[in-house]
């Protein structure tokens, strides 16, 4: 269990404030948001390599706020690996065994489980200039877990990597998470990275956290404009509440529920709005509207609709789009549940 | 750039005017002496004595740079701090002052009626006219230079190496060593040439502190001044060979070591 409380920390020209969170252990959390938000800050204050102004840091019950890096139990896997350049892939997996008292065979154990694992026993003796990307995280990752930290801190893990090795590490980050009993935090600033493979996470904005939840709750129900703007909910308009109703733009919208007191925004996933040519029979939350335009995103377009004086902005495929022969400067009828609509 | 334009060729003749320019002088005085002035050179103790307190005191500025100034390079590249500039500032001035004003300099903080003077005698430490005196004044004029390059060499370690290697486990120190040291070694062993081929090619400030005994540079300039040219120049040209190899060797040492990492 980690317990952050009240955390402050001081950077030259940036400031964490006033942190809080608890994460159970073996979870996997992800801490999410925009460049220069503060991520990457909170996790070196977490492994104790940045000088704390106030709060406190607990770690499986010890308070480790003022403990040195070397005394936490915390790993690091940084974006662009960190590989010490002058051992070889074998010598940079054990460089952390020396300085735990772990007995021959357990070490020799866990060495194993990981090339295994991780499939670099093949890798053994060279240098780190002479792999890949996936092979030097794979490394790293290694280099991390053979001491059996008690968090692994992972900083953008995927985001120096090709497509097709992101896919595979994200594979082996889960698999690595599920067969041990060490906490994972990720930072990342890609919710789809998030949504794949954490359980719970945080959105930080400006050196605060802005919300924290399950991974679903926030992509579902944003506390405010930034994370539902962070996460892609692209349709955020400001309305007025009724019972199960929402009130914008001479719109009624039908809600699944009744908005707390307070809630000012309706917001709506672009992905979850059809579009059609002929207006749907007996739905509700149906409008009518003319294609403003298109935006092609390689598999997917965003198509705009005018409905009134808002525009929505719609998630579909390019196929659809022919099919449909959905075109701009033409009407065309927006629908979506009850429960695609998210008030806030 | 291609052959073509005249800017190709401009860069190239000016290439050729400063290669001639340092070669030029540099093949005549070596080839002036014969093999016999060269040889009884050879045969002389007072040659051969001064060129080996040259190197002996010149080595031994480099190793007192390293031993002190490695931790400042290593403050300098990796912290910031108030006054940081001045700091950097003050690590040049050796490079700016007249040589013949260092070994005043050197003279005046060490003279009888001061506190550093007073503590130098205590310690039964002489400068003037002694080897330590000519070792002070070479590690001075030498430092700036292993200072530099020993901070640059840090720099290009990135910090999140000596993180990771904190976070498992290693203190600040077994990091330097482990991490930083080795990585940097090379950044390190250039700094210490480039302090040592200062300090070997000092004069000026030698000549003030202590004529005798005399280093290569100085029994070079005697030479000159008491028996003329053709007198120096056979030193003067195993100054330089003897200098040429050590450095040839150090390098070559360097390289190999970089192919195999």
């Amino acid at each position: 269990m980690i317990k952050i409380s009240n955390l402050w920390v001081d950077c030259d020209t940036f400031q964490l404030q006033d942190i809080n969170l608890d994460i159970p252990q073996n979870e996997f959390f992800v801490l999410m948001g925009p460049t220069g938000a503060g991520k990457t800050v909170l996790l070196e204050a977490l492994a104790g390599l940045l000088r704390i102004k106030r709060g406190k840091i607990v770690i499986d019950g010890r308070d480790v706020t003022k403990a040195p890096p070397e005394g936490r139990g915390v790993g690091i896997v940084y974006q662009d690996f960190a590989l010490f350049p002058h051992l070889t892939v074998l010598e940079n997996i054990r460089y952390g065994l020396r300085f735990h008292q772990i007995d021959h065979k357990e070490a020799g154990a866990r060495l194993s489980f990981l090339l295994d694992t991780l499939r670099i026993d093949h890798l053994g003796a060279r240098f780190p200039t002479h792999l890949s990307g996936g092979e030097k995280q794979r490394v790293a990752l290694a280099r991390a877990l053979i001491i059996k930290p008690m968090v692994l801190l992972l900083d953008e893990p995927l985001s120096a990597l090709d497509p097709g090795f992101r896919e595979e590490i994200g594979g082996l980050l889960k698999a690595l998470h599920a067969s041990s009993e060490v906490t994972f935090i990720m930072v990342t600033h890609n919710f789809a990275e998030a949504l794949s493979l954490a359980s719970r996470a945080g959105v930080i904005n400006n050196g605060r956290i802005e919300q924290e939840g399950t991974v679903t709750d926030i992509f579902q129900k944003p506390c405010s404009l930034f994370v539902a703007n962070f996460i892609g909910m692209k349709n955020l308009f400001p309305a007025k509440f009724g019972s199960e109703k929402a009130y914008l733009d001479g719109l009624e919208l039908k809600l699944a529920g009744t908005p707390i007191n307070g809630q000012s925004y309706v917001a709506i996933r672009p992905e979850e709005i059809f579009l059609n040519r002929e207006a749907p029979p007996n739905k509700v939350n149906s409008f009518g509207g003319i294609v403003s335009g298109c935006i092609d995103y390689g598999f997917f377009s965003e198509v705009q609709v005018a409905v009134n004086q808002l525009t929505f902005k719609v998630l579909i495929t390019k196929r659809t789009i022919e099919a449909q022969g959905i075109q701009t400067g033409q009407p065309a009828f927006l629908s979506f549940e009850p429960t695609a609509v998210h008030t806030l | 750039m291609s052959r073509r334009e005249p800017f190709f060729w401009v860069t190239v003749s000016c290439s050729l005017m400063i290669m001639a320019f340092i070669l030029i002088p540099m093949i005549y005085m070596t080839t002036a002496p014969s093999l016999s002035d060269l040889l009884a050179a050879a045969r002389d103790p007072e040659v051969l004595r001064s060129i080996w307190l040259s190197l002996y005191t010149a080595g031994a500025a480099a190793v007192i740079s390293f031993i002190l100034g490695t931790p400042l390079a290593y403050l300098l590249a990796r912290r910031n701090f108030q006054g940081k500039r001045l700091v950097e500032s003050i690590i040049d001035l050796p490079i700016v002052i007249p040589h013949p004003v260092v070994g005043i300099a050197i003279l005046s903080a060490t003279g009888r009626d001061t506190w550093l003077g007073d503590a130098c005698r205590t310690l039964g430490l002489q400068i003037m006219g002694t080897v330590t005196g000519i070792i002070i004044v070479l590690t001075f004029v030498g430092l700036p230079f292993y200072l530099k390059a020993a901070k640059e060499g840090f720099e290009s370690i990135s910090p999140k190496l000596e993180k990771v290697s904190r976070s498992l486990g290693a203190s600040m120190f077994g990091t330097f060593l482990r991490i930083t040291f080795p990585i940097a070694w090379r950044s390190l062993l250039v700094g210490l040439i480039l302090c040592m081929a200062r300090a070997i090619s000092e004069f000026g400030a030698v000549v003030v502190v202590a004529y005798h005994p005399m280093v290569a540079s100085v029994l070079i300039y005697e030479r000159f001044e008491a028996f003329g040219l053709k007198y120096s120049q056979p030193v003067a040209v195993w100054l330089v060979a003897v200098c040429l190899i050590l450095f040839l060797a150090l390098r070559l040492l360097t390289l190999r070591r970089k192919i195999e990492a």
